[in-house]
């Protein structure tokens, strides 16, 4: 008697042929879409490493098709063998680094800082300038996403000759604060409405002003959607190029501006191009493995009631 | 919004006369200085005087001085009101300063044949640039490009519905397909547009031109024909912005409650019903807002566009962000570039309120 007493029907077993074929469709059409997404990625970076023949060849595993090579890092100054050396093409690029470092920190940290108060604030209180109403301001704020930068950027352009602002950091962070505040309001504004008044009323009861309530009480419990603004807008201003092209010309060039003028240059030489793409998007790339919660966060921010 | 303040402060201000006139006082000191100023300046800017300036900064300085005197004063005179009012002041106050100003400023320009490198400076040509922009076939060129691209923004859509669908499955290593899915909008459009654009898509080396010959396209040329090289820029672009979208349904699809597809599949609906009469109906809301947004973003689309293929083949891949830049760039004509930048910007604000309109009525629960 070991016949087994319990056993599938045929319609169960069916079922689970069915099962396993979707697993297999599901799996596969992942990972296909993970292998459009991230070839790119790995194409740059090994490229890099790349010598003249390899890319002819279209060497496509290292180790495997071809030795990796310094050349491309060397030619920005950033291997082994010249970090220690005098380089232009490093001071060259770690200028234009800090450029892009400190005009997207400082903007997004501006645009936060305004964005929460004025989400704070419209989420608080009822306002009256002139006709303009609460929503009305609201609307204000938000419609600017839809004001494209070309409309703003040639006027500014003269602004900023007539001001001597053209080509500073200071011109491009007033800007890009302005296009990322929208979206840092859009965000905070749907964070603030979930934190229940009853809190700041708590701490007006016990003698806190309205400005020490907000920066004692609201303020830690609204970090992680700052947080979530503060990147969504360092990734936007990080790669904005648009007014980085017209505005600057040699001193305040971002990164971006770097690696378009160089597309142009180089030809076929791709492993340097690479190895300077790849520098461009690698601290975005970090930030999106490590931090991808917070962005997450801030993308679906007023999608879902 | 109609009803008061959300939250209710109490306050006795005990606020003398002398601190209201204080208050006052210095608001209008400081616009007085702002207007002595660049009246001095424009003076100068005339030829009458010569103060000795170089840039209009003095004039900015004190702009800023007077939007600081300002926000103090709401304080000086309104007391625990004026501080609430500092909330929302100075945020508003740089907005207008950055966008309404050089709005008018742009208008001005708009009129006016400006050609930054000579000397002439400004002169008001009237409506020289409408009838130019008239009988400019490449700006019309432009925008029907970016009636094209908008099209386009149907299919991601349906891509990214795909891969949310996918990501809500139950699904192992959820966490490292959404780590990728979402990487490609980190990267920098300029940076994507010489990775994928100009080596992935090299006719000779690069391993997707290699790919399609293995497929048996004998001579991939993706930036050749007019149609070829449009739909190359639409992919490049969808490839970047798709996760954006995918993440706003994917939020969309885990607010559905559990019970509804559950009671669905016990009332013997297969995937497929349940699909379209429960997911998709409760998704449209999150749906429509995602396609609005990703619309708005499609209407800046430049920077792929101006690194690689600067418009061409004829025009066929320009977007108005792309044609206007090159438009500067190549005739440094600040005036008419303006112009077609304020005609867009009319045209985007009369398409967004109607689809505005039109999404509002679509996405209202019909009873």
């Amino acid at each position: 008697m070991t016949e087994a007493i319990f056993h599938d029907s045929e319609a169960d077993r069916a079922y689970r042929a069915k099962w396993y074929l979707s697993r297999l469709v599901i799996y596969g059409l992942l990972i296909l879409w993970a292998i459009v997404c991230l070839f790119p990625i790995y194409w740059t970076i090994t490229t890099s490493f790349k010598m003249a023949p390899n890319v002819m060849q279209g060497a496509l595993i290292p180790w495997v098709d071809y030795t990796p090579a310094w050349l491309g890092w060397r030619s920005l100054g950033l291997s082994p063998d010249t970090i220690g050396a005098e380089s232009t093409v490093r001071d060259e690029f770690l200028k234009r680094f800090f450029n892009s470092a400190i005009t997207s920190v400082v903007s997004s940290s501006l645009a936060v800082i305004l964005g929460s108060l004025a989400a704070y604030g419209l989420s608080r209180f009822s306002y009256r300038f002139g006709y303009m109403r609460n929503s009305d301001i609201s609307f204000f704020f938000l419609s600017q996403l839809i004001l494209p930068p070309v409309v703003l950027a040639l006027p500014f352009l003269v602004l900023y000759r007539e001001l001597a602002l053209l080509d500073t950091r200071i011109g491009l962070i007033l800007l890009y604060t302005l296009t990322v505040l929208p979206i840092v309001i859009w965000i905070m504004r749907d964070q603030f409405a979930s934190i229940p008044t009853e809190l700041e009323e708590a701490a007006l009861v016990d003698g806190m002003s309205i400005w020490g309530a907000f920066f004692g009480v609201i303020l830690p419990i609204a970090l992680p959607g700052m947080m979530a603004a503060f990147i969504l807008s360092l990734v936007l201003t990080w790669n904005e190029y648009f007014f980085a092209a017209l505005l600057t010309s040699t001193h305040a060039n971002t990164l971006p501006v770097m690696v378009a003028s160089q597309t142009g240059s180089q030809g076929i030489n791709w492993w340097a191009m690479a190895a300077l793409s790849f520098a461009a998007i690698l601290p975005l790339v970090i930030i999106g493995i490590v931090l991808e919660r917070y962005l997450i966060k801030g993308m679906t921010a007023g999608a879902v009631k | 919004m109609s009803q008061g303040d959300l939250l209710h402060v109490v306050t006795a201000d005990d606020i003398s006369q002398g601190r209201k006139l204080f208050g006052r006082a210095i608001v209008w000191a400081s616009a007085l200085i702002v207007v002595l100023v660049a009246a001095a300046q424009a003076a100068q800017q005339m030829g009458k005087v010569d103060f000795g300036f170089t840039t209009w900064r003095p004039t900015l300085y004190a702009y800023i001085l007077w939007a600081v005197c300002l926000c103090w004063s709401q304080v000086l005179i309104r007391g625990e009101h004026g501080k609430r009012t500092l909330f929302v002041l100075p945020t508003a106050l740089f907005v207008i300063s950055l966008t309404v100003f050089p709005l008018l400023f742009g208008l001005v320009i708009a009129f006016s044949s400006w050609n930054l490198s000579s000397p002439l400076g400004r002169q008001f040509n009237g409506l020289d640039n409408v009838r130019q922009m008239w009988s400019d076939p490449f700006y019309w060129n432009a925008l029907r490009n970016m009636v094209w691209y908008c099209l386009a923004i149907l299919f991601e859509y349906a891509i990214a519905f795909g891969l949310a669908l996918l990501l809500n499955a139950e699904i192992r290593a959820r966490k490292f397909f959404r780590v990728a899915f979402l990487l490609p909008l980190m990267l920098s459009p300029v940076a994507v547009s010489w990775m994928i654009g100009k080596s992935m898509l090299e006719l000779r080396f690069g391993p997707v031109a290699r790919f399609a010959r293995w497929l048996g396209w004998e001579n991939p040329s993706f930036f050749g024909s007019p149609e070829i090289a449009r739909l190359t820029i639409m992919l490049l672009d969808a490839w970047t912005f798709i996760p954006f979208m995918m993440i706003m349904i994917l939020a969309g699809l885990q607010a559905i409650p559990r019970d509804l597809t559950e009671a669905a599949k016990v009332d013997g609906a297969g995937p497929w019903r349940s699909f379209w009469e429960v997911t998709f109906p409760l998704m449209l809301p999150v749906s429509v807002t995602a396609v609005l947004i990703r619309i708005i973003f499609k209407m800046k689309l430049a920077d792929i566009v101006i690194n690689l293929t600067a418009g061409g083949p004829g025009g066929a891949t320009d977007t108005v962000t792309s044609f206007i830049f090159r438009e500067y760039r190549d005739r440094s004509n600040v005036g008419y570039g303006t112009l077609l930048a304020m005609v867009y910007l009319v045209i985007i604000i009369i398409v967004m309120t109607i689809l505005m309109k039109v999404a509002d009525r679509f996405t209202r629960p019909r009873t």
